[in-house]
């Protein structure tokens, strides 16, 4: 029986030849992972049940990404919950304040998951990863626990939307344009359920920045995962970083798919997704009617050092509109150190922007720059919820970098080619 | 196993952040997240919620982040069962890893009203809708999934078989 690239995976970590969609199965797991929300709620769970050691303490990965440096008291106890934990079993990927990142900057960066794996995290952003060739994907706290005391994982085997891209990107457009405007055609709930995977002589045209822009978002369209094929881009990516072998899978030629997609690259335009949901899309160029408060540019979307380098390029020798405040937030301490090295800080400084640690914070409305009522916001996160970065009548604007720096400088939502 | 209550109803795509906002997840306690749950869009819920009551919601319900906590603070605020056209895939394993019961019925979901009183079987997957004097069919839960909920959640029957 043809199987897709996902399927491939799973069947291989299940130990079966082939598997199909619909089918029920157990896969065992390369990584488990979780922050410091999701995971006090997994520690309690697995403490429960009576369980004392994980599977396998280098296949656990705990990131304190989302309330850290912490925000109050109780976000505190949540961390130092996870901290105590990490100690009494011995955790060895354990990332706390000075070596954290935000976790799905953090993993591919330390060469934690690669081509081939089987990840499941407690945080929805966990398809991320899909980027390198894994199958990769969000689950809850109880998945968790028992991925952590298991080292496995039950899985009903997704069918796939196979997206074929062609063409190169304009220069003033990223991943974060692709994926929008994917998002946008087919739906919030468009790959419910389903693969997204993402093949085609144009793929080979994309940075690994970008396809972690791209897997990372598969979630908004409520895709089980996002995966990117494997090829050279992923494999230089992954060959600086590896810490464990990899496996590369190929979908097969006659695969089944429900849907195949061409997207021509060459097409997409800047984009940007209004309130309240991500399928909301429309060209920047629509809306220099918006008015901004606040700019975030930072999160597991787009926190990487491209993302960096692309909002400094625009924000040198300018200021940020009066009026406007400007957040950046660079995803890990080593692209921090990045910006520090390469002059980004300073231009960000010098334009008028705050720059802070690594931290979700305002992506979904935790701290470090919360909307009040009626503000309005571009950001280059991942949702635009009813009151995700703050204030029930607040509005969020998602979009790439360049967008949301060109934006920043405007004071009101403008294409990155207009400034 | 039957349900029976009043029916909540809200619309398609209700997100994870409305049923219960981050600015609240910096707690795991059950009942300080109940006392939160769907406050983003509907303030009362909480102070009209009774135990055993009936949440309705449209497609790709449950939509967003992993956060356990959604289903937690559902459960926990006293619905009994969540009927909708779709939910959201992490919603839904959760849901069922947590024990909160759940059921796709686009039908039902499409025809409800907020304040009907509805009855469900969890066995046949029949929706009986006793205001308006309609039944509508569900999907009932395969049986590996009925395993896990007989057990008592995904940690019962794991910690069961070690």
């Amino acid at each position: 029986m043809a199987m897709t690239m996902t399927q491939k995976i799973l069947a291989a970590h299940a130990g079966l030849d082939s598997v199909v969609a619909g089918q029920l199965i157990k896969a065992k797991l390369d990584m488990v992972l979780g922050n410091d929300i999701t995971t006090p709620v997994a520690i309690n769970e697995f403490k429960k049940h009576g369980f004392t050691e994980v599977f396998d303490k280098e296949k656990v990965s705990l990131v304190m990404d989302h309330f850290v440096p912490n925000k109050d008291i109780k976000a505190a106890q949540q961390t130092k919950q996870c901290r105590c934990f990490a100690g009494e079993c011995g955790i060895k990927n354990y990332y706390d304040v000075g070596d954290m990142g935000i976790e799905h900057a953090l993993l591919p960066e330390k060469g934690l998951v690669g081509p081939g794996d089987v990840i499941i995290g407690a945080d929805s952003h966990t398809c991320t990863y899909g980027a390198l060739g894994a199958f990769s994907t969000g689950v809850g706290s109880t998945d968790m626990a028992a991925g952590m005391a298991t080292g496995e994982a039950w899985f009903k085997v997704p069918s796939a939307i196979k997206f074929v891209l062609t063409g190169e990107l304009k220069d003033c457009c990223s991943g974060k344009d692709v994926i929008l405007h994917i998002i946008g055609k087919i739906g919030v709930d468009g790959a419910l359920y389903k693969s997204m995977e993402f093949t085609g002589e144009g793929m080979h045209t994309l940075s690994m920045d970008d396809r972690l822009c791209m897997a990372n978002m598969a979630i908004e369209a409520g895709a089980k995962n996002g995966i990117f094929e494997v090829d050279d881009v992923t494999l230089n990516y992954y060959k600086e970083r590896m810490t464990h072998p990899y496996t590369v899978y190929t979908a097969d030629p006659d695969a089944e798919y429900d849907e195949v997609i061409e997207i021509n690259l060459s097409d997409i335009e800047p984009t940007v997704a209004c309130p309240h949901l991500p399928e909301n899309t429309k060209n920047a160029s629509e809306l220099s009617s918006v008015k901004i408060d606040q700019c975030v540019i930072g999160s597991c979307t787009n926190g990487r050092i491209s993302d960096m380098a692309a909002a400094a390029k625009i924000l040198k020798g300018k200021h940020v509109a009066p009026g406007v405040r400007c957040i950046i937030i660079p995803a890990t301490q080593k692209i921090y150190m990045e910006c520090v090295k390469l002059g980004y800080i300073e231009t960000f400084i010098n334009a008028g922007c705050v720059v802070s640690t690594p931290t979700c914070g305002p992506c979904l409305g935790g701290y470090m720059g919360i909307l009040a009522e009626n503000e309005v916001a571009v950001a280059t996160t991942n949702r635009n919820f009813i009151g995700r970065m703050g204030h029930v009548t607040s509005k969020i604007y998602l979009a790439s970098p360049e967008t949301a720096a060109t934006s920043a400088i405007k004071g009101y939502i403008c294409d990155p080619r207009n400034i | 196993m039957i349900a029976h209550g009043t029916v909540h109803k809200y619309g398609d795509n209700i997100d994870t952040d409305v049923i219960i906002p981050a600015r609240y997840l910096n707690t795991a306690n059950h009942a300080e997240l109940a006392s939160h749950c769907m406050e983003d869009i509907d303030k009362e819920f909480v102070s009209k919620v009774k135990k055993g009551d009936i949440m309705v919601g449209g497609a790709n319900f449950g939509c967003g982040s992993s956060r356990e906590h959604a289903p937690i603070a559902i459960k926990e605020a006293g619905i009994s069962v969540v009927i909708a056209e779709t939910f959201a895939r992490i919603f839904y394993r959760n849901a069922i890893n947590i024990g909160l019961a759940i059921l796709e019925c686009p039908e039902a979901s499409k025809k409800i009203d907020t304040g009907d009183d509805v009855e469900v079987d969890f066995d046949t997957g029949v929706i009986v809708n006793h205001t308006k004097n309609e039944t509508y069919k569900g999907q009932p839960f395969p049986p590996f999934i009925q395993e896990i909920i007989a057990k008592g959640g995904l940690l019962n029957s794991i910690a069961k078989k070690l």
